[in-house]
């Protein structure tokens, strides 16, 4: 426990950080122990239901499977980092309301995990397709829900945003 | 305001005495609704989605160690020795075993059969023998494995088809955890003059939950205040029954609070108890608050399972389709231990004869001891299997006789005061004609099956459709409401806030925002204004467990009685008019608190009238309400690759009033998605007694790309005894999709599989087995 551990800098939704943690420390430990970020979820520990997931430089990644220090300089968005300024007042993200409005979280444990896969597609796909939501969210494990919720949630979220986008810029298509 | 009865004002309660209202002067469940049927945010859902909502992992006391949990190699054995490999500093651990335990070794659901910690002797792999707690998680795995644990093993039964030959006994005098005869009529009078006799054998396979959070508990223990748990679980006060027991301690010393549970499905009903035990013997022993959490492989490997079954059926028919007789041979796979087969074998007789009319019934159910992980609740409770076996059945005796298997359904459907298995009368509506033509003209059943029936030869996909018609029984079984004699209320804070008084727990499927909603319903006031105290025994009444599709209906009620009750007491004794605001609400509940010291309302269970059930027999009134059926699966068959799709898939259901349209929505899909994984999905490999496949990477369950579109159709009809008109939901969903599934794999291919999971290489082995036996006749 005594021993000097690397000291690794990274960026957490938009925050810098610098923690010492032994190089092949998970993400996901750094996350939930050393920033108290408990927002992320371990699920399975093996990459498979992507309770854990996270974006890292933009990808969307399973956080238990990132050893620390390959996030060293890197910028991570956690479900934290979706609505930063809800503290002060500040409105949720598309996609929370969404997901609050259509049922898309039940017991909640999948749901961050979900919410950074649904962020990830929407960047990716601002109009997605079922197949392309479906395949965008096919590594985050939901078992309450059946999917349904989450899909007509996240058809919510990106048609709410494009509307959002056109009323900003009406001549733009 | 709701419509409140007159006769209300004629009945003067003051519920902080618990005095009783007569709960049936009350009708509001057919009132006009302002927030009940309103699709309200889900209470606790804002939480859930910034991720600040604390689950059991995310929760650390101040000193607090980790615990982990040494387990049997074997199924079955005697311990002969336990060592401790020196390269392991011990003095930095905390060892707990079967010696320290205060009270009784027991976990007790139903029989004391199971122990908290094995003691000299293991019946299962995976059985807990000694536990381990250190502050650094991380040296526990290694710790784990540096206890060597030695055993003269004994032959171990694994299978229904080993226990019941009785050679060896593992278990009682038998190996018989749990029998039943259902018997009415005379069935070889029936059968000796039928026109058909038709038998099969239907099987199915125990079933993982999956929830996505893991079993978890922290335990803190002291002299003073005794023991408190936090964890993820389903019933509150059957971890507070446990430990009672295992630690020898009186009620008051005794706390158990239910951190959010991130997923149950009855997986959380009856395994928490052995954890919080454990959890506890650490704690207690180290002298520091012990977080004990289950990785995805040993929640995988220890934990229950749904029980595998085998069921026959032989049933007479006449030559027109109607039931005559039915002989019904029910099996479950219980494990080692009685936990809750017993009450999972009732549900699963109860529910084997499906929704039909049949005079001539003789049915022996069995649950049946074997040397593996305990089974426990999931979802339905036994009723899974057993209509998988009857709707299954029913799809045979039409292709046996020649008869549509829609029309066969419709010949033999129960109907209003007609009498089901046990002799119920069905007084209530039952409108299961209503809900077949409602499922078949969505499901644009029969345009489709004509279409596949002309297409199906020129493919190499073939497609098929399939039904199964059901119902599944709300709350505890016969008089087990009246033995659990819940009690549940609100009462209104100083800082204006009513809330809900249960040991109902949320683990997703919509507690807190049903039984907000009907309470603010009741009283006339705001949504915001109703919160649910937390889930914590030190402040709640036991309202009973969060399991058989029982809180909307049961509690519900009693939310909805206590609330209305409580409105009565503010009527009478604090100036409330029978129109009021918000102000002169609280304004009337302050005068009432400065007057008797607090305000609450609380009401006790009482039974429907003419509810008669008798448990020897099996006989009468086996469940308050029904809950009533029709799915339709789209199935298509790859004959290439042998996998089975489900395409679409229609579930038509009348469960009641339906409290909340999205929930019971979410309910129906969620359930219909796990019914999709216990048909064609999930798997549970035992080598040795010991599940192989632990992992999410080879249990595989359906994801975002495997689940069809799911169209759901609720039929409303208010039940008199419900909240607000609500019967059960949340088990219903799970009977259906596995039965209606297969059907359409037989129309699709002319061929029965009967027993699932039916996994690619289990179509392979029986439609080449049946291509090798055809193919001398085609000679």
């Amino acid at each position: 426990m005594s021993a000097r551990w690397p000291t690794i800098q990274l960026t957490v939704n938009g925050r810098p950080c610098s923690v010492e943690a032994p190089p092949m420390k998970r993400l996901l430990d750094v996350l939930r122990e050393d920033l108290r970020l408990t927002g992320t979820k371990e699920g399975c520990g093996e990459g498979e239901c992507g309770s854990c997931s996270v974006r890292m430089d933009g990808e969307l990644v399973n956080s238990c499977l990132i050893p620390v220090l390959q996030a060293e300089g890197a910028t991570i968005q956690t479900v934290e980092g979706l609505a930063p300024n809800l503290e002060s007042g500040g409105a949720l993200h598309p996609l929370q309301e969404a997901f609050l409005q259509c049922g898309g979280a039940q017991c909640g444990i999948c749901t961050p995990g979900m919410l950074m896969a649904a962020a990830q597609l929407i960047e990716n796909h601002p109009h997605p397709t079922m197949a392309e939501i479906r395949e965008g969210l096919a590594g985050n494990l939901c078992r309450c829900t059946g999917f349904m919720r989450i899909f007509e949630s996240v058809l919510a979220a990106a048609t709410q945003a494009s509307d959002r986008n056109l009323e900003q810029a009406p001549h733009a298509r | 305001m709701p419509a409140v009865p007159v006769a209300l004002h004629c009945v003067v309660c003051y519920a902080s005495t618990r005095a009783e209202f007569p709960a049936y002067s009350i009708m509001s469940t057919t009132a006009t609704t302002r927030i009940v049927g309103a699709p309200v945010p889900r209470k606790e859902g804002l939480d859930k989605l910034v991720g600040r909502t604390q689950y059991v992992d995310d929760i650390k006391r101040a000193g607090m160690w980790y615990g982990a949990t040494v387990r049997s190699t074997i199924p079955r054995g005697i311990i002969q020795s336990i060592t401790f490999d020196p390269r392991i500093d011990w003095a930095e651990f905390t060892i707990a075993t079967a010696a320290d335990v205060p009270g009784k070794n027991h976990i007790q659901l139903i029989v004391a059969d199971q122990p908290c910690l094995a003691d000299g002797r293991v019946n299962h792999c995976d059985e807990a023998i000694l536990l381990l707690a250190h502050p650094d998680r991380h040296k526990l795995l290694e710790a784990v494995d540096a206890v060597r644990v030695e055993y003269e093993p004994l032959p171990a039964l694994l299978t229904i088809e080993e226990s019941e030959k009785q050679n060896d006994i593992i278990l009682g005098e038998d190996n018989i955890i749990k029998s039943f005869l259902l018997e009415k009529g005379d069935v070889d009078a029936a059968s000796a003059n039928a026109a058909h006799i038709v038998e099969g054998e239907y099987r199915t396979g125990a079933q993982e939950h999956l929830y996505i959070e893991n079993n978890g508990m922290i335990a803190e223990w002291s002299a003073e205040d005794g023991i408190t748990v936090w964890g993820s679980l389903q019933c509150p006060y059957y971890v507070h029954k446990t430990l009672r027991a295992v630690f020898d301690l009186p009620d008051e010393k005794v706390r158990v609070i239910q951190t959010e549970t991130g997923g149950a499905f009855g997986g959380k009903e009856d395994f928490p108890s052995t954890l919080g035990a454990h959890a506890g013997l650490l704690a207690m022993k180290s002298g520091h608050p012990v977080k004990m959490v289950y990785d995805r492989m040993e929640d995988l490997a220890a934990t229950t399972k749904r029980h595998p079954s085998r069921v026959r059926h032989r049933t007479a028919v006449d030559k027109d389709g109607k039931l005559l007789a039915m002989e019904i041979d029910l099996a479950i796979d219980g494990g080692a231990y009685s936990t809750l087969s017993s009450t999972v074998l009732s549900r699963a007789t109860l529910h084997a004869c499906g929704p039909y009319v049949c005079p001539n019934i003789r049915l022996n159910a069995r649950a049946w001891a074997t040397n593996t992980v305990p089974y426990g609740a999931f979802r339905g409770f036994g009723a899974p299997q057993a209509i998988f076996a009857m709707e299954r059945h029913m799809d045979e005796i039409a292709a046996a006789i020649g008869v549509d298997p829609i029309e066969l359904r419709r010949r033999n459907f129960l109907h209003e005061g007609d009498k089901n298995a046990t002799e119920q009368l069905m007084r209530e509506p039952v409108i299961l004609d209503q809900l077949l033509d409602c499922a078949l003209k969505e499901s644009g059943y029969h345009a489709k099956r004509a279409r596949y029936a002309r297409e199906n030869s020129k493919s190499a996909v073939k497609r098929g459709m399939g039904v199964a018609a059901f119902y599944h029984g709300s709350g505890f079984t016969g008089s087990g409401e009246l033995y659990l004699n819940s009690l549940a209320g609100v009462d209104v804070t100083p800082d204006s806030k009513v809330r809900v008084l249960v040991s109902n727990t949320e683990f997703g499927q919509g507690t807190n925002t049903i039984l907000t909603q009907i309470a603010a319903e009741a009283l006339g006031i705001d949504f915001c204004d109703v919160v649910m105290a937390p889930a914590d025994t030190a402040h709640i009444p036991n309202s009973g467990p969060t399991v058989a599709s029982r809180t909307s209906m049961v509690v519900g009620r009693l939310i909805e009685r206590a609330s209305l009750q409580l409105l009565a007491m503010l009527r009478e004794h604090a100036g409330l008019t029978d129109h009021f605001s918000r102000e002169e609400f609280f304004a009337a509940c302050a005068h009432y608190r400065e007057a008797h010291g607090k305000v609450e309302s609380l009401c006790r269970y009482e039974a429907p009238p003419g509810i008669y059930w008798d448990d020897k027999k099996y006989h009468g009134e086996a469940y308050p309400a029904y809950a009533w059926a029709i799915y339709v699966a789209q199935v298509a068959v790859d004959t290439v690759t042998y996998s089975a799709e489900v395409e679409e898939f229609w579930a038509v259901q009348e469960v009641g009033r339906v409290l909340h349209p999205v929930l019971a929505k979410g309910q129906i899909e969620g359930g219909v998605a796990q019914g999709i994984g216990y048909a064609l999905y999930e798997k549970v490999v035992l080598k040795n007694g010991h599940m192989a496949n632990n992992q999410m990477t080879n249990y595989i369950i359906p994801t975002a790309e495997d689940v069809p579109p799911i169209h759901v159709h609720f039929e409303e009809i208010p039940f008199r005894y419900g909240g607000f008109g609500a019967k059960g939901i949340g088990e219903l969903p799970h009977d259906g999709p596995a039965p209606a599934i297969l059907n359409a794999i037989r129309d699709a291919t002319g061929i029965a599989c009967n027993a699932i999971p039916l996994l690619p290489e289990d179509l392979f082995a029986t439609l080449t087995a049946r291509e090798r036996v055809e193919e001398p006749v085609a000679l």
